[in-house]
């Protein structure tokens, strides 16, 4: 089973080797409330963990999504474009935002797994 | 004018039932509000275009303008808005603005003319709620001796609008789905009090009701009990008044802009325009000669990424001409949208423009307003 890590930000990074699969959690996308435009990075462009990586729009608001972790993106999902609100119906699955290649796979070490993600949102 | 308030967030009298109801409440204008209810903005949005969407606006300033007669009132009232209040005839309501002495806008307001006997000499006026306070301090401090500023703290209001509203008000009052647009009739229901006016802020047909605080949530829950209602927060409130084109004090319309340049001429009878005898006459009388150097128009994105406000508009050639004063998603017409002031050279429906989104310019061209078509009832 794939390892899930998630940020304080409320992005998630779904680790398959060396290839980590970003997108928003449950609880991101219910603050926003519905999805109308997501702007993504194309393949190719590296970011820096923490940088500014897609731009996810609700009705009212813009709203920053930040790259987990530091690499190169290698895909960006192409679905989005034309159903935004993919991203509230399943943001764990078909409404992900990139891939990207990790650069430093032991920046993970600093990320929430699962149980320690709930326990954040308990807080909040 | 703003959405901030210093000191503990005020409370409208149907607060609980928002809470109640699992309203998301958020700060707007001093008053905790809500913003949506658990469905979403998308949905009570379209709700309210479909079917019809109740709205809490009783933060918003509600106050009696009282003198010994209606001619008294009206040119103490004309001394401060551009309108024709004089020419009002009994029940009728208009759009005006508090215009300072350099033309600009303090707020914008609905002053609507009495039509009770005993009291012809009352208007009856809605103010914003983040400007009541400096309103009542400007009006009060303006008004002539023998006519006085009675702001009524005792009244909620809320709106229902949608092309369904003026069918579930019939059922409460028998005969008042022909009450035409900007006019009120003055009703009971269940044995409140209830001033119904055929306005809103939605571009759709609609009442606004007025009611004492202590009946507000049961008027609300009336309402509510009619399957074709469904209430609605702010951030649907503001979706559907940006595609009616209609301005958002504070952020369309401020102290800095002019009623023309707001493209609000349609606002100041021709009485007013030929006299004048308001603040800010020789400026709007000017600029409705020469024209305005800048006015507020519709952008349409190519794309589908919303500019929101503050965002920078291009001419063709990458000259900033002007900037968006709101912008965002238009359920209806299924995309983004926007209106701004731009230079008045490039204010022609048509005009090609560009939108600095993020660093990048994006295409867009200037419309006509509204995005989506006004529905208001004007009679039979």
């Amino acid at each position: 089973m794939a390892t899930v890590k998630y940020t304080k930000d409320h992005e998630y990074i779904r680790i398959d080797g060396d290839v980590g699969t970003v997108g928003i959690s449950h609880y991101a996308q219910e603050q926003l409330g519905d999805v109308v435009f997501v702007e993504l990075p194309a393949a190719g462009k590296s970011f820096k963990k923490g940088d500014s990586a897609a731009v996810v729009e609700s009705v009212k608001a813009a709203s920053d999504i930040y790259s987990p972790v530091s690499g190169e993106v290698t895909a960006a999902n192409p679905d989005l474009e034309g159903a935004p609100a993919t991203v509230n119906d399943d943001p764990a699955g078909k409404g992900w935002f990139f891939k990207i290649k990790l650069a430093n796979p032991s920046e993970l070490d600093g990320l929430m797994d699962e149980a320690a993600y709930k326990a954040f949102l308990d807080t909040l | 004018m703003g959405e901030t308030h210093d000191g503990p967030l005020l409370k409208t009298p149907l607060h609980a039932l928002h809470v109640e109801l699992g309203a998301k409440m958020v700060p707007f204008a001093g008053y905790d509000m809500p913003v949506q209810y658990p469905t979403g903005v998308l949905t009570e949005h379209n709700w309210t275009r479909e079917h019809a969407g109740l709205f809490d606006v009783s933060h918003m300033g509600q106050a009696f303008v009282v003198g010994p007669d209606w001619e008294t009132t009206a040119k103490a009232l004309e001394a401060l808005v551009p309108a024709d209040i004089l020419g009002l005839k009994p029940g009728q309501q208009r759009y005006s603005q508090l215009l300072a002495e350099d033309g600009g806008i303090l707020d914008d307001l609905m002053i609507t003319r009495s039509s009770y006997k005993g009291y012809e000499g009352w208007a009856y006026i809605v103010v914003n709620a983040g400007c009541k306070e400096a309103d009542y301090v400007h009006i009060g401090a303006r008004l002539p001796s023998g006519i006085e500023l009675k702001p009524d703290s005792d009244l909620a209001l809320m709106a229902i609008q949608g092309p369904e509203a003026a069918a579930v008000m019939e059922t409460l009052v028998p005969g008042i789905a022909a009450t035409p647009f900007m006019t009120f009739v003055e009703t009971t229901v269940d044995g409140m009090f209830v001033h119904a006016s055929r306005s809103g802020y939605t571009g759709e047909d609609g009442f606004e009701l007025s009611v004492q605080v202590k009946d507000a949530p049961k008027l609300w829950q009336r309402l509510t009990a009619d399957a074709r209602v469904k209430p609605i927060g702010l951030g649907a409130r503001d979706s559907l008044r940006l595609e009616a084109g209609l301005c958002l004090y504070g952020h369309d319309i401020d102290t800095t802009t002019s009623p023309i340049e707001a493209g609000l001429n349609w606002s100041i009878q021709k009485r007013r325009r030929t006299e004048g005898g308001f603040p800010g006459a020789a400026r709007v009388q000017k600029e409705l000669a020469e024209g305005a150097p800048r006015a507020r128009v519709g952008i349409l994105p190519d794309g589908r990424a919303p500019a929101r406000e503050g965002t920078v508009i291009k001419a063709a050639d990458g000259a900033a001409i002007g900037t968006v004063t709101s912008g965002g998603f238009g359920p209806t017409i299924n995309g983004p949208l926007a209106m701004g002031y731009v230079n008045r050279r490039f204010a022609e429906p048509g005009t090609p423009v560009l939108l600095e989104v993020r660093g990048k310019d994006l295409p867009a061209k200037v419309v006509t307003m509204p995005f989506a078509p006004h529905r208001y009832f004007r009679g039979k």
